[in-house]
């Protein structure tokens, strides 16, 4: 048996292979076709680069995306503070069934997700609701897969939270409005914007579930992906490839907030 | 755990090693003097070539060569096969999506010099329209009428795209209109077209899931809607375009000869009655007489207009050609 | 009351938005039968899609569970610069669109990309076969194991660990005695979620797959196929298969939760 053991050593001589085998392995899966990805898209100079992401359609393309991006994610921040609240504070029978189904869109492939709306609402409707082909279309499909994030961001946080200052509030005469907006929501607030982002981060690249359902006409429903899809078609890979990075880069950005916001809401837990 | 790692652990091993006796499989497949010829094909001959596949292995010239076969959108495959998806034969919708891989170096520019310039199948533009024809759609003109909701997929991703508003600019010229008249009508036409879909394809599925009054199609598309007992008519209209579908092998194949039989199999009169039937005209002359295509009286064909090469850049140049602008100021009309 | 308007709201929004649209498709799948559905599920291609589907998540989903639960242990245990930055790439498969994520390998492993040319001249196919498939699928289920380890190590810290050390267990003893069963919830949500990504993967599979029916179709483009050849009942029956491993999933999870807490 040795005596004192110096322990530090030792640790750090197991965590570099970790470091070193990950690296490798986010290199060769995703930084270096990325890395193609990029300089592909600056093949022609910047001067190419920028034509690209200037082009009308390309503009209508991203602006649509992030427009309806956000509007679904921010419906979704409602909905799923709301159902997130049910499903902590409420109790009724099949509670267990609906908690599980909130993961259904994470679950369900995408080409499934889009093919099952259609279903219901598109043109061979048996409840006569058609939005197939309209923006309409593309707020569903976005609804469906950015439906878990804020419902499982808020979660923990509302299980964790503590009911002594709600109920002191209570005590003081405070309504159950003034207790949700003074006392709950703030400290519910950063799980919402986490989750609101990463929701707003994944549907701006949404592409299986959009196509079957969205009809895809340039400046009207044609979103980013849908948009790159079709550069890709007619040969201009240049093209596809700065749009592309377009989105990667908001992607990047949006990701980058939430660590931030982590962090902040970490802090001011302290 | 340890257990649950080392059974996860054999579990990929063995799908590892599945996985790699499967692919190294292809190569080394296929019998004693059998060949395996990949078809890579857009998608709607779909059933006709699964048919024409089983059809070839029973002659002489194809006894043992199986199929491998790949459809998709014409301009997705074309463009696949030049990324490195291995093929034999390719059968496209449209000549300039062999010419890409001609440039490629992946087929012999000598392509199109057999008797039938390269081509295996004929169609014609049509207006596919509701049951009984509401809106009475039968001529060009019918389409720009007020009201008239038509699908159209995107040309800068579509093939079928290509040949439509070839077919509606061709016929303007045959009514006696100039060159700029049949742009203006381009430009109307696509003021009433309300969904563009990726391909053709998708385009018949938007119409027959019930958007659109009428869908410029290929006849064969049409035929074939039908058959699968979809609710629609179709209106072949006056002027209108001799669509053609061209075959080609692939010059690195490694059975290439077994490529060539192949492709002289599907001129042939029994290969071209599978055509004939599955809705496309056969471009074996024979055999076309046995089918009664209506026979529109003023039928084109791209040459008449120029050939793709200069109808490609005059119209789908997705920086400076017509189309390009046209989307743009129809676009720019709908914000 | 404002509860019950709550709850109904909630549940109401669930089920025009879920519950509806999905169970429409389970009835229209079997609407001509049982007999029907089993014989679109049972021909050749399906088969083969679903045989296809399943390798592919068998390969990827313990290549990400190692890798995730060794980045997890770099992230948490080596305070390195940028560590913050990391996290976030390891995050960006989860937003990338999956035809950006296509694009990208077909421009390292294609014909003219930067590897492609070497790799396909040394006959190794990588696009428009198996390989590219697989990469395709460890690309956009990656972040999994990482996310769901990494607060579990934070949370329970490496006192354990150090103690270990002290008393003389070698780095490999200490990981697999200490670290590895009191993360190993973690690790098993993360698995879970991975293998569901895998089993679901479209977009990103559809551009390097080459479509060879019955050679590179998984099950999620088997359906699209089918919709486009206008078998509409065939792509509602593969996707009731799909769904049923969604669900199945979804039990995995919530088993899970429940043997945790």
């Amino acid at each position: 048996m040795s005596s004192v053991a110096v322990p530090a050593p030792r640790r750090r001589r197991e965590a570099p292979l970790a470091l070193g085998v990950s690296t490798a392995y986010l290199s060769v899966i995703v930084l270096i076709p990325l890395a193609a990805l990029t300089l592909r898209s600056l093949e022609g100079g910047v001067s190419a680069f920028w034509d690209a992401v200037t082009d009308p359609q390309a503009v209508a393309a991203l602006k649509l995306t992030f427009a309806i991006s956000l509007v679904v994610v921010l419906i979704n921040a409602v909905a799923g503070t709301v159902t997130a609240w049910v499903l902590v504070r409420d109790s009724f029978r099949g509670k267990t069934i609906v908690n599980t189904l909130i993961d259904l869109p994470f679950a369900l492939p995408t080409i499934v997700a889009g093919l099952t709306l259609l279903a219901l609402y598109g043109p061979k409707s048996p409840i006569g609701v058609n939005v197939a082909y309209t923006t309409g279309a593309l707020v569903l499909a976005l609804l469906f897969v950015t439906l878990p994030f804020v419902v499982r961001t808020v979660q923990p946080v509302l299980l964790e939270l503590d009911r002594d200052m709600e109920e002191a509030a209570q005590s003081l005469g405070a309504t159950s409005f003034q207790t949700f907006r003074r006392v709950i929501f703030p400290n519910l607030f950063p799980a919402i914007l986490s989750g609101t982002a990463l929701g707003f981060a994944r549907a701006l690249g949404e592409f299986g579930s959009v196509v079957l359902i969205s009809g895809n006409q340039p400046f009207k429903t044609e979103v980013a992906s849908v948009y790159i899809f079709g550069q890709i078609e007619s040969d201009n890979i240049t093209g596809a490839a700065a749009v592309s990075v377009v989105l990667l880069v908001a992607s990047l950005g949006v990701l980058l907030a939430i660590g931030g916001v982590r962090r902040w809401a970490t802090r001011h837990d302290q | 755990m340890r257990s649950l790692i080392l059974a996860l652990a054999a579990i990929a091993v063995a799908a590892l090693v599945t996985a790699c006796g499967g692919t190294s499989e292809d190569s080394a497949e296929a019998g004693s003097d059998g060949a395996k010829l990949t078809l890579v094909a857009y998608s709607t001959p779909r059933e006709v070539y699964a048919q024409l596949t089983k059809d070839f292995a029973k002659t002489a010239d194809g006894e043992g060569v199986s199929f491998d076969e790949s459809y998709a959108a014409s301009g997705e495959q074309s463009r696949a096969v030049e990324n490195g998806l291995k093929a034999d034969v390719v059968a496209f919708s449209l000549a300039p999506d062999v010419t890409r891989l001609v440039d490629a170096g992946l087929v012999d520019e000598t392509w199109p010099n057999d008797e039938w310039k390269g081509m295996v199948s004929n169609s014609v533009v049509v207006f596919a329209v509701r049951k009984g024809n509401p809106k009475g759609i039968k001529t060009w003109d019918d389409l720009t009428k007020e009201g008239v909701e038509v699908i159209e997929p995107n040309p800068f991703t579509s093939g079928g795209a290509q040949w439509n508003i070839m077919a509606a600019y061709g016929a303007q010229l045959k009514q006696g209109k100039t060159h700029e008249q049949a742009v203006e009508y381009l430009r109307e036409l696509f003021k009433h077209v309300s969904v563009q879909d990726k391909s053709a394809r998708e385009a018949l599925q938007t119409f027959t899931g019930g958007k659109g009054d009428v869908l410029l199609a290929y006849e064969n598309e049409a035929i074939l809607a039908q058959t699968k007992g979809e609710d629609l008519d179709y209106v072949v209209p006056d002027e209108t375009i001799l669509i053609q579908n061209p075959v080609a092998v692939v010059n690195n194949s490694s059975n290439a000869d077994k490529a060539e039989a192949f492709l002289e199999y599907i001129r042939s009169d029994d290969a071209q009655r599978v055509f004939g039937k599955a809705g496309y005209r056969p471009v074996s002359e024979n055999v076309a007489g046995e089918f009664d295509y209506p026979k529109p009286p003023q039928l084109f064909t791209i040459d008449d207009l120029g050939g793709w090469a200069e109808v490609r850049e005059r119209f789908f140049d997705r920086e400076n050609g017509i189309m390009a602008d046209i989307q743009r100021e129809v676009g720019a009309a709908l914000e | 009351m404002t509860r019950y308007a709550l709850r109904f709201a909630a549940l109401g929004y669930l089920a025009a938005l879920l519950v509806v649209p999905v169970g429409l498709v389970v009835y229209r799948a079997f609407e001509d039968g049982v007999a029907e559905f089993f014989a679109a599920i049972t021909t050749p291609e399906a088969l083969h899609a679903l045989w296809l589907t399943i390798i592919i998540a068998l390969i990827a989903v313990p290549l990400n569970t190692v890798f995730g639960v060794m980045c997890a242990l770099a992230i948490v245990r080596r305070r390195f610069r940028g560590h913050g930055l990391v996290n976030s790439v390891v995050d960006l498969p989860l937003a990338l669109s999956p035809v950006v994520v296509g694009l990208a390998l077909v421009l390292v492993y294609g014909r003219n990309g930067w590897w492609g040319r070497w790799l396909i001249d040394n006959g190794v196919q990588v696009i428009y076969a198996l390989p590219g498939m697989v990469m395709a699928t460890v690309f956009v289920s990656l972040p999994f194991v990482v996310r769901e380890v990494v607060p579990v190590l934070r949370e329970i810290g490496d006192e354990q660990e150090q103690a270990a050390a002290t008393l003389g267990a070698s780095s490999w003893q200490t990981f697999w005695k200490i670290t590895l069963p009191a993360i190993r919830w973690g690790v098993a949500y993360g698995v879970v979620l991975t293998t569901a990504r895998a089993l679901g993967e479209f977009g990103a599979v559809s551009v390097v797959s080459g479509h060879i029916a019955g050679r590179t179709e998984t099950m999620t483009l088997h359906v699209e196929e089918r919709f486009q050849a206008f078998e509409v009942q065939d792509a509602y029956a593969a996707s009731v298969v799909l769904a049923l491993l969604a669900v199945c999933t979804l039990l995995a999870m919530t088993l899970l939760r429940r043997d945790d807490a």
